[in-house]
Formats: C-alpha cells, structure tokens, sequence
C-alpha cells in the first residue's frame, strides 16, 4: 500500500463520520415518509410543485446533496470494512476500495448532476 | 529434543470461520449495524431516482412514485427504516464513548451527551415532516 493512501485515512474516516450523522438524523423520517407513508397513502403525498418547490431553492439543492453524499461515502466506509470482516476478502484490497469508493463517487456525480437538473 | 519438520512455520495463523459472526449477540449486532450501511445506500439510491424524477418533470416522477408502490419496494424500504433506525441509535449512543467530556474534574454522564442528539434527532425528523406535510 502506498503512503499516499494511508494519508487518505482520516479524511474518509471524517466523511464516514459526517455521513453516519446525517443518515441517523435524516434517513429515517425520509424513509417513512418516502418510502412508506407516502407509497401506502397513509399520509398525504405533496405534489411535484410543492417538491420542487422546496428543492429547487439554493438550501433546497444544498440538502439534498448533503443528504445524498455523505450518507455515500459513510456506506463506502463502513461496508469496505463489512466485506474484509465479514467476507475476510481483505486481499482483495484494491477491488474492494475501487468499488465502495468509485460507488460513492459516481453516486455524487450522479446525484449532483440531477439535483442541477431540477428546474 | 526437538524435533523440525521440513516445512517451518510461517507463524500461527487461528483459521476463522467465515461466519463468525454468529457466535456471540455482541458480534451478530456489530455485523448488523455494519450491514445498515447496505440500506443507507440504498435510500440514497431511492432519493436520487426520486430527484432524476423531479428533475425531468411531473410525469417522470408520478412513474417513480408508481414505482415505489410496489409490495417489494414497500417491503424493501420497512426493512430499510428498521436498519437505519438502528443505525441511528447504535449512533447515537456511541457519542458518549467517543466523548468523554470532563466537567468539574467528573465525567460528564453518557446520558447528557446522548440525549441532545435524540433532542436534535426529533427536532429534525418534526421540521422535516412539517415542510412536506403542511399541504
């Protein structure tokens, strides 16, 4: 391993912090309004209009990338870790790191672009 | 006298099961919030399907939310929101480990670091729910 990677460490380590706050307080409420209430009808869904209204605002944008990126790079972190503990793949080092890390990049490119997109 | 053998050790190596995980409650827990990040991502994925959905107008986004009707996505997201309320617990209650705040030369109590982000926890999910549902 290269130094170069081991000086990566406490940065990923930081996003994986970061994103673990950010899943704990935000994905629950979303998940049960998102995924369930709203898909069931137990609860009134808003309208297109009223989302985009919320999200196309500079801090609507700015939420939603923070509530898509980091919550990411904490996945990549933590189940980098679930695939050499729990697997005990950890010689498989680089394959590992490139799919968690390349995965959590190309989801905030990804995510980052659509949230541009909205009007 | 002792006795070598044609091939030397390379250092004791205990083999461990793949599943060792299952022996102990305290081991299948650290396995289980490990494997919350599994649905973490997986509601992100959602969030940004639903995002591409408000980014290319009203009938995209009624598709995805047909979509998201579907029993298995319905089931897919309950067991999501129990991993994910784990998560946020197990969180949660790590603070206080992570912390140790010292107040007048005592330990400040894990309850007192812990509580504020169930506090800010419920605060958040209420603002959240409010934006949303006020009509």
């Amino acid at each position: 391993m290269s130094s170069g990677k081991r000086s990566n460490e406490p940065f990923l380590w930081l996003l994986f912090s970061a994103g673990g706050v950010v899943a704990a307080m935000l994905l629950p409420i979303h998940i049960l309004l998102f995924g369930l209430a709203f898909p069931l009808g137990l609860l009134p869904s808003p309208t297109y209009e009223t989302l985009v209204g919320l999200a196309h605002t500079l801090i609507g944008r700015l939420y939603l990338l923070v509530l898509c990126i980091l919550p990411l790079f904490h996945w990549a972190h933590r189940f980098r870790y679930t695939l050499y503990d729990g697997l005990q793949i950890k010689h498989l080092d680089e394959l590992v790191n490139t799919f968690c890390y390349g995965g959590a990049i190309l989801g905030t490119v990804v995510a980052a672009y659509f949230i541009w997109q909205i009007p | 006298m002792p006795t070598f053998t044609a091939y030397p050790a390379q250092g004791y190596r205990a083999r461990v099961s793949t599943y060792w995980w299952l022996g102990r409650r305290a081991y299948l827990k650290f396995i289980l919030r490990e494997i919350s990040s599994v649905f973490v991502a997986w509601f992100v994925l959602v969030t940004v399907v639903q995002i591409r959905g408000l980014a290319h107008g009203p009938d995209a986004y009624a598709r995805i939310q047909h979509r998201l009707e579907n029993p298995l996505a319905i089931a897919l997201n309950l067991i999501s929101f129990f991993f994910v309320v784990f998560h946020a617990i197990t969180w949660f209650n790590l603070a206080p480990k992570a912390m140790a705040v010292r107040m007048g030369g005592k330990r400040v109590p894990a309850i007192m670091i812990s509580a504020p982000n169930y506090i800010a926890w419920a605060v958040v999910s209420a603002a959240v729910a409010w934006l949303l549902l006020r009509g």
